[in-house]
């Protein structure tokens, strides 16, 4: 079991509307941060503070220290190799590194070794139904600019990837498929198994979505058998502004970069540039340091805490959520109730409830204290597939608490009575 | 309680009455059309005016959101339907001011400007919601505009 972890999270002391106690259910879109990232995150700018892989004096070389330590653990963390490690921004933009590397590639880039990432006219790009705008749009506009073609694997009435078509759809055209491992709307966390094994049949590369599973269960590169994956620091209890790459090492040194700047460099003329391997070929200018640290100290936490017990607490508070959201009249969960046991639920609900708008049940919601997600949380097609415009979402994450859950579905069944939607 | 003082009894009306819902074809000459979406949300109206001369003749909309945009819309088109373009402007100037005021009143002239609509004085106090409230005046500003071009090209 998981201890009680409230006291390590600062901001889930204070109150909200009408002086109520917080009671924060919008992890799903970023989570609060524990001391431990906090402290490491000041503490870098308090002490170590320097130019990471520059100059050769004391602050420089704290500060490198600090930067590749925390790419060490946030390797460690998904059970990858440091240097398979790239720093970004965020998940977006480690989305938008690959999709912007193959565009590259597609107009001359890279030599012979990127060959495998061009795509064109008669090649196929697989994404899924049920992405996140994120690791959807990167995939259209590399389709629209080389003349591929994007294909996607369709959802069912629940929310689940229709797989039958699977062969079909990744076929021998198919030069990458890309998917999330959790959604952040049905919270269904997919097996990857037959979709990796369907891509690499016909010489694909796989693309995954790790946003929604590294923060909450238990994630490792090898076992997943996919060649690259973006997740990103704020969903899993690290800094803004930070996220990561991980590709497998003979894929990122191929990967031409899309962007350009200092640092990334071996050697430059007025002419002519030639690239470092990865990670730091992608790593262009002065990279979020700070941001980093707090994500190493992020992955340090969650190891600490052990991502299995995570996974057992936030599909105990899943259960509570789910089943109650389906159980309550006149709501509709999204996505099966799920089995715990088998862990294919994230932590998460998203409802609608009838006759009454999602922008309507968030605002009782906050009067309450309790922060959820309304509207279509940047999944716009999974929503027009499951006849929805929005929804309104809660979900969990290490800190929150049964009552947390149980608070959310007593208001459910509450919102409908204030509309006056019971009859 | 504040939820309340939001929701008053005035916006459940107009949200579920929707006055002027239901687009409605013109053969004014000078007519204008908008489509709005609230970006947040993905909810959105369509709204189609006419003008005969200096007069909102035809007015109609139709449109999907949560109750305060909904009803945000019926309010205004009872307020400006029929109304001559200098009032329906000034109307809006009122609700756009009501809406920045966070919460708090505006002076007696605006209100009686604002009849039914001040009962949105509650949404002021929550950014978020701004948006949902203005979504049919933003269609209604920018038909108006439309509509004016029209005429201007007919002139």
């Amino acid at each position: 079991m998981l201890r009680d972890l409230h006291d390590d999270f600062p901001l889930l002391a204070r109150t909200v509307r009408n002086g109520r106690p917080l009671v924060y259910l919008d992890s799903a879109a970023t989570s609060q941060k524990p001391l431990a990232v906090l402290e490491a995150e000041a503490g870098f700018y308090r002490e170590h503070n320097g130019a990471v892989a520059r100059g050769a004096h004391l602050l420089a070389e704290e500060a490198t220290e600090a930067f590749e330590t925390a790419r060490d653990d946030v390797a460690r963390f998904v059970g990858a190799a440091s240097d398979e490690i790239v720093w970004t921004s965020g998940a977006t933009a480690a989305v938008n590194l690959v999709a912007g590397g193959m565009l590259q590639a597609s107009l001359g880039a890279g030599g012979d070794e990127a060959a495998r990432f061009r795509v064109g006219p008669g090649d196929r790009i697989v994404v899924t139904e049920t992405e996140h705008h994120a690791n959807l749009i990167p995939w259209q506009q590399l389709a629209a600019r080389t003349g591929a073609e994007l294909a996607w694997i369709p959802v069912d009435d629940e929310g689940r990837l229709d797989l039958d078509g699977l062969d079909r759809i990744v076929d021998e055209r198919t030069r990458l498929l890309a998917f999330t491992h959790a959604s952040n709307v049905t919270g269904i966390i997919n097996d990857p198994e037959p979709l990796v094994r369907r891509a690499h049949e016909v010489g694909a590369l796989v693309f995954l979505d790790a946003c929604q599973s590294v923060p909450h269960i238990p994630v490792d590169v090898a076992q997943l058998g996919v060649d690259l994956m973006a997740f990103s620091g704020h969903k899993m209890l690290g800094p803004t502004g930070i996220g990561a790459l991980w590709g497998r090492k003979d894929l990122l040194d191929a990967l031409p970069p899309a962007t350009f700047g200092g640092s990334a460099i071996r050697v430059v003329t007025m002419e002519h540039t030639t690239f470092l391997d990865a990670p730091q070929r992608f790593e262009p200018g002065t990279q979020p340091v700070a941001q980093a640290v707090g994500m190493g100290a992020a992955a340090r936490y969650l190891m600490d805490l052990g991502m299995e017990k995570v996974a057992r607490h936030e599909a105990r508070i899943a259960q509570i959520m789910r089943e109650g959201a389906a159980e309550t009249p006149g709501v509709r969960l999204l996505g099966p109730v799920g089995d715990v046991d088998r862990f294919d639920v994230l932590g998460l609900a998203a409802v609608v409830i009838d006759g009454v708008h999602a922008h309507d049940v968030g605002q009782v919601l906050d009067d309450r204290g309790i922060t959820a997600r309304v509207g279509h949380h940047c999944a716009q097609p999974l929503h027009r597939r499951l006849g929805l415009t929005g929804s309104t979402r809660a979900s969990a994450h290490v800190y929150t608490r049964e009552e947390d859950a149980r608070a959310f579905v007593d208001a459910l069944s509450d919102v409908r009575t204030f509309f006056g939607v019971n009859a | 309680m504040s939820l309340e003082s939001m929701y008053q009894q005035v916006i459940m009306d107009h949200a579920r009455e929707g006055h002027g819902r239901g687009l409605v074809d013109s053969d004014l000459p000078a007519h204008g059309e908008s489509h709005q979406v609230n970006t947040t949300c993905g909810d959105e109206v369509t709204l189609r005016l006419g003008l005969d001369g200096d007069r909102i003749a035809s007015l109609s909309w139709e449109g999907q959101g949560c109750s305060i945009s909904q009803a945000s819309i019926s309010a205004m088109h009872e307020l400006i339907d029929g109304e001559s373009v200098g009032t329906a402007e000034e109307t809006l100037e009122a609700f756009r001011a009501l809406m920045q005021a966070k919460g708090e009143h505006l002076d007696e002239e605006r209100e009686d400007l604002l009849g039914d609509a001040t009962a949105f004085v509650g949404v002021g106090k929550y950014p978020a919601r701004i948006k949902c409230a203005l979504l049919g005046w933003m269609a209604f500003q920018d038909a108006l505009v439309q509509a004016r071009h029209a005429s201007e090209g007919e002139a």
